[in-house]
């Protein structure tokens, strides 16, 4: 392994300070970034670990309703804490569908948002890869990419973001607290991830130093609770990565739809909020034949980066099936298989 | 060798004979409390950490590697390269038996497929010859590489698996084609799959003089002494090797392979003991692997549904430099009573690693098509699988026209049957409905595998305080022989097993065989047995011939030994214990030796199987295409079951695989490159908890007097045959659609809705 600087700042001030130079990565849990480093996929040169700094593991609800996750909260506390399982049904569903019990337990919020994809070429330094090596090439493009893109790529890059827990993030208007060399600011989760255009290299808006702090529900991501799912194809039941997913929450009043939360997973570098179709849906009552106009638009733009044409017909289903199943209403529990299309099966056992 | 101490729960003493008693893994305490040693937790003094560096690139040169680098990072001690390693005594390029494979330990800079050894850097710590194998940064020369079932010219090979004919047939197949009623011809095509052992290939090696002192997991600890000894031109007695415990083998650690072997050159190299530990991902290549195949059935049923022709032609690969050629299309030579038969391989040569025996070889990737193609042909022929399969039950070895030497598949089928409810089953696909609306499907497989005998011996031993010793070099892979062997050595020599100190795991035993083929309880079982025989009969002769002893005059045929004591036969008042036998003659132990070996006028008399039907249940989603298997019942007849607990363990384990093997492994190799580019168990899936239903596994009973005298067939491998195409059948049963493509994919299932 190639050896690095260990630092460990006792401010989130002296953390953006040390994490502002050149070769400087944030370490939290590590679920991520110590395979990266074990696979020499990711070199760093110093490690700013900010897993013991304090303030930034509560979880609050503001003045204004809105609710403020810190970035250290572990995945498997945010999820199982039942205040915040009951408001953001889905996010709790999309969290504990990720990675195992073991990395949920590890795994921070600030980590999860900030996950690097799973493609195959940027784990293997033996291929080349836009995004571990800027310029390098991509052998996706012509490889083996059925688990790959169909919104937002480019010919430089067709990975996907492996994030759950984003998906209803961004369907909420999740918003981004970040601490950076020029003082706090924040952004719309939706514009943190950058699609790849010419610079894959580039996973996100931050800047060198930038330290997400926390995550916060605006006050309207509440109205959803009652009709709020999580749906996410996969490979196995447990511990893999959706092959596509959706997040789907709706304000039903007087039987129309007030408002329509749509986000797609496992289909492009970012999650993939679908606004084209939150916005047929808005005033509509909630039928089959609306989810269907909705899944259309919401995939209009897709198109197959690879052996992977069949994601788009699948997102469609998953889009039409999400919205179904948020109709139908949140159930009293989190299923025993969260987000699986078994969890209403009877008998299903718990993982 | 560390103290072993081994446990039986309470619970488990025995009443009456150890075989047959489910004990729990006497070793189990010890994994538990994270106290049994596997090969990487030795540290000898000195230790120095070796670390691959290997090839990214899977057919070409390396035209430089920057050595200075390496060497200048702090801690590295030594970069072994091609051109600075010890000699080897013998070109690892020669073949000198069949279980010799080639292997590359730093022979030449040639590239033979990716991820093969390229170098090793030798250091202080794991963290340095980690670092000092990533600054190698290797150059290559590459061409293009041979990838996949259609890379280059076919060709027939000589054999396949392990000495089989590529060819074989049996009456008429063309003529019972062209009178079929009913004909199916469907193609197949199995993944490359790896063995993935959770225990990666792991060796510590220390070199004092000519002597070699080696940890390392094997499958066959005297193949390996062998194939040691000659490679590094040393007396098998100079060669120690531990193997007490292995975290699974699969077949992956049957024979010396190049990565364990570089660890002991290091070793060699530097003077100082050496760690050699794969990672994941190298454990794609250098480590062998079960060969894709793509399998073409063409069957012919007459107008009752009875099988006219079986043509099975298999199509594989192996590497550009050795051969192993999964012997796939064999796995229809016992099932079904088809009058003509004609099994038939060819292969191309490719960058890889050569392929080799994985968990049931060949009847694994042969049993997922077959089972198939009979499941098509049921339909074709509008007959229930299982009545399909019942009317074309084999009652003689239809390949060879031999009786079985048993055969309790009738059984099976019932019993399996009847737990399973298979009789409400809806003849027609895509009938069943779970009421969350999931459709549901079930499906059957015939389960099968060769009942194997290897050589083996083992020495037993009764000491003046009546305790017995068994020796053998046998080897644990997980599967529970340290409890299995000690049931049988306690029978063996008429003592509880807790009175038995059962020694194997180590190279200066007795020779165990290989740990393969499912043969393992089997072979050493026997030599145990007959040791154990032959030790007592030892006793008996000093009791017998004694005229002090109650037991004089009976002759060796007239005592039983059993508790600890020699019994007369003919008056059970007259007895005495072996601590007073062995006092009275004054003795400190009798020892004796007894082998195992397979009995060739029984093997040229009868054909040897164990046999299975599993049953499945799935549900799939019939818009979104995600299966999941709800329910699986194997029923299995494999002669004497030694301990029932820990053959339920095999065989779930075998069903496990079968599931895995229908709908999540296999390895994705990149079409261009030839890397495997899901080298992890992140990305190569096999089933999680959450993926496995509970499983039912019956145990049928079935007695076998010509296989080996404990009339054991074993279990090791037979549960993933038959459970494979269960499962894929189901899914055709819920979905109506035939996948011929393993694993089944979701877009395959996204035809319809």
């Amino acid at each position: 392994m190639k050896p690095f600087d260990y630092v460990r700042p006792a401010t989130v001030t002296e953390a953006v300070a040390a994490a502002a130079q050149p070769g400087a990565v944030y370490l939290a849990a590590g679920t991520n970034l110590l395979d990266l480093m074990k696979g020499g996929v990711s070199r760093p040169d110093r490690l700013v670990d900010v897993a013991h700094l304090d303030g930034l593991d509560a979880i609050e609800t503001l003045a204004d309703g809105s609710l403020r996750i810190g970035a250290l909260v572990s995945n498997a506390d945010l999820a199982h804490d039942a205040e915040f399982a009951r408001a953001y049904p889905a996010v709790a569903e999309a969290l504990l569908s990720g990675a195992s019990a073991q990395l949920r337990n590890a795994a921070t919020v600030g980590g999860n948002l900030l996950q690097r994809t799973r493609c195959g070429y940027f784990y293997d330094t033996a291929s080349r890869c836009n995004k571990r090596e800027a310029g390098s090439g991509c052998d996706a493009r012509d490889g083996e990419n059925r688990s790959h893109a169909v919104l937002g790529w480019s010919e430089s890059c067709i990975a996907t973001h492996p994030s759950d827990f984003c998906v209803p993030l961004v369907a909420l208007d999740a918003v981004v607290e970040i601490e950076g060399r020029n003082g706090r600011r924040e952004i719309a989760l939706d514009a943190l991830h950058c699609l790849p255009g010419n610079t894959p290299e580039r996973d996100s808006a931050l800047e060198p130093g930038d330290l997400i702090v926390a995550v916060r529900l605006p006050p309207a991501a509440r109205g959803f609770a009652t009709h709020a799912r999580y749906l996410k194809v996969r490979e196995r039941t447990s511990y893999a990565f959706a092959v596509v997913s959706a997040a789907a929450a709706l304000r039903i009043e007087n039987g129309k739809i007030a408002e329509a939360r749509l986000a797609l997973g496992g289909v492009a570098a970012k999650p993939w909020r679908a606004r084209a179709a939150e916005d047929v849906l808005k005033g509509v009552a909630p039928t089959a034949d609306a989810f269907q106009e909705a899944a259309w638009r919401a995939l209009t733009d897709a198109k197959p980066s690879g052996d992977n044409a069949f994601k788009i017909e699948l997102a469609r289903r998953i889009v039409v099936r999400a919205l179904t199943l948020a109709a139908a209403g949140t159930p009293a529990r989190i299923p025993a298989l969260p987000a699986s299309p078994f969890a209403s099966t009877s008998g299903a056992i718990h993982a | 060798m560390p103290e072993l101490n081994l446990t039986s729960a309470p619970a488990h003493l025995r009443h009456g004979s150890n075989i047959g008693q489910p004990l729990t893994r006497r070793d189990g305490v010890l994994k538990v409390k994270g106290q049994a040693t596997y090969a990487a937790d030795n540290h000898p003094p000195g230790m120095l950490f070796a670390v691959m560096a290997v090839s990214g690139i899977s057919r070409g040169r390396v035209s430089s590697l920057d050595v200075a680098a390496a060497k200048r990072h702090p801690g590295v001690v030594d970069v072994m390269t091609p051109d600075h390693k010890p000699p080897l005594a013998v070109d690892p390029e020669i073949k000198t038996n069949p279980f010799v494979f080639r292997m590359e330990v730093l022979q030449s800079n040639e590239v033979r497929y990716a991820n093969q050894p390229i170098a090793v850097v030798i250091a202080e710590t794991l963290e340095a010859a980690t670092e000092g194998a990533a600054l190698l940064a290797p150059r290559y020369e590459t061409l293009p590489a041979l990838v996949g079932l259609d890379a280059g010219e076919s060709f027939v090979p000589p054999v396949v698996g392990v000495g089989n004919p590529t060819e074989v047939h049996r009456g008429d197949v063309e003529a019972g084609l062209a009178s079929a009623e009913k004909q199916i011809d469907a193609t197949y095509e199995t993944p490359p799959q790896y063995h993935n052992a959770m225990e990666p290939h792991a060796i510590v090696a220390s070199w004092d003089g000519d002597r070699l002192q080696i940890d390392m997991p094997t499958q066959g600890l005297m193949l390996s002494l062998a194939r040691i000894a000659e490679l590094f031109g040393i007396a098998h007695d100079k060669i120690h090797i531990r193997s007490p415990f292995l975290g699974g083998g699969f077949g992956s650690k049957g024979l010396m392979a190049g990565p364990p072997t570089l660890g002991i050159m290091a070793a060699k190299l530097v003077g100082r003991p050496v760690k050699l530990v794969l990672r994941r991902e190298q454990m794609y290549g250098p480590v062998g692997h079960r060969a894709p195949t793509r399998q073409r059935l063409r069957i012919g049923a007459d107008g009752e549904g009875r099988l006219t022709a079986l043509d099975h032609h298999a199509r594989t690969v192996s590497s550009t430099f050795d051969d192993f050629y999964e012997p796939a299309a064999d796995a229809s030579h016992t099932l079904y009573a088809a009058p003509a038969i004609r099994t038939s391989h060819d292969a191309v040569r490719v960058n890889t690693g050569t392929p080799l025996f994985m968990r049931a070889p060949g009847e694994a990737t042969g049993s997922i098509a077959l089972e198939s193609a009979i499941d098509e042909m049921a339909w074709a022929c509008g007959i229930d699988p299982l009545a399909f399969r019942l009317k074309n039950y084999a009652e003689v070895e239809p390949i060879s026209g031999k009786p079985f030497s048993s055969k309790a598949l009738r059984a099976c089928y019932e019993q399996g049957a009847a737990r399973f409810g298979w009789a409400k089953r809806s003849l027609p696909p895509r009938q069943m409905r779970d009421d969350a609306g999931q459709l549901v499907g079930w499906g059957m497989g015939t389960a099968t595998f060769p009942a194997l005998m290897f050589q083996a011996e083992a020495r037993a031993a009764i000491r003046r305080d009546g305790s017995g010793v068994m020796e053998i070099g046998a080897h644990d892979m997980g599967q529970g022989a340290w409890t299995a062997l000690a049931q049988i050595a306690a029978d063996a020599v008429g003592l509880d097993v807790d009175r038995v100190e059962f020694r194997a795991g180590t190279s200066d035993l007795p020779d165990a065989g290989i740990a393969g083929g499912s043969a393992h309880t089997a072979t050493a079982g026997a030599a145990i047995h007959s040791a154990g025989a032959a030790v007592i009969a030892k006793l008996a002769d000093l009791a017998t011939n004694d005229e002090r002893s109650p037991l004089f005059g009976a002759g060796n045929a007239g005592v039983t030994a059993r508790d600890g004591r020699l019994i007369r036969r003919d008056d059970e008042s007259r007895s005495e214990s072996y601590a007073e036998i062995l006092a009275r003659a004054g003795v400190a132990e009798v020892e004796a030796r007894g082998t195992g070996a397979p009995n060739p006028a029984a093997m040229e008399e009868y054909a040897m199987h164990a046999h299975g039907a599993v049953f499945a249940e799935v549900k799939v989603d019939p818009e979104l295409g995600q299966v999941r298997v709800t329910r699986m019942v194997g029923a299995f007849a494999a002669g004497r079951i030694v301990n029932p607990h820990l053959v339920k363990s095999q065989l779930f384990g075998g069903m496990i695989w079968g599931l895995s093997f229908a709908l999540h492994e296999e390895a994705i190799t990149d079409r261009r490159s030839g890397r495997i580019m899901n080298a992890n168990l992140g990305e190569y899936h096999i089933p999680v908890n959450a993926d496995v239903p509970p499983l039912d596994v019956i145990t049928v009973e079935e007695h076998d007097p010509h296989v080996n005298a404990l009339g054991i067939k074993g279990v090791g491998e037979i549960g993933i045959t038959g459970s494979a195409g269960a499962v894929a059948n189901a899914v055709w049963h819920a979905t109506g659609v035939r996948v011929r493509r393993f694993p089944i994919r979701i877009e395959e299932l996204l035809t319809q809705s």
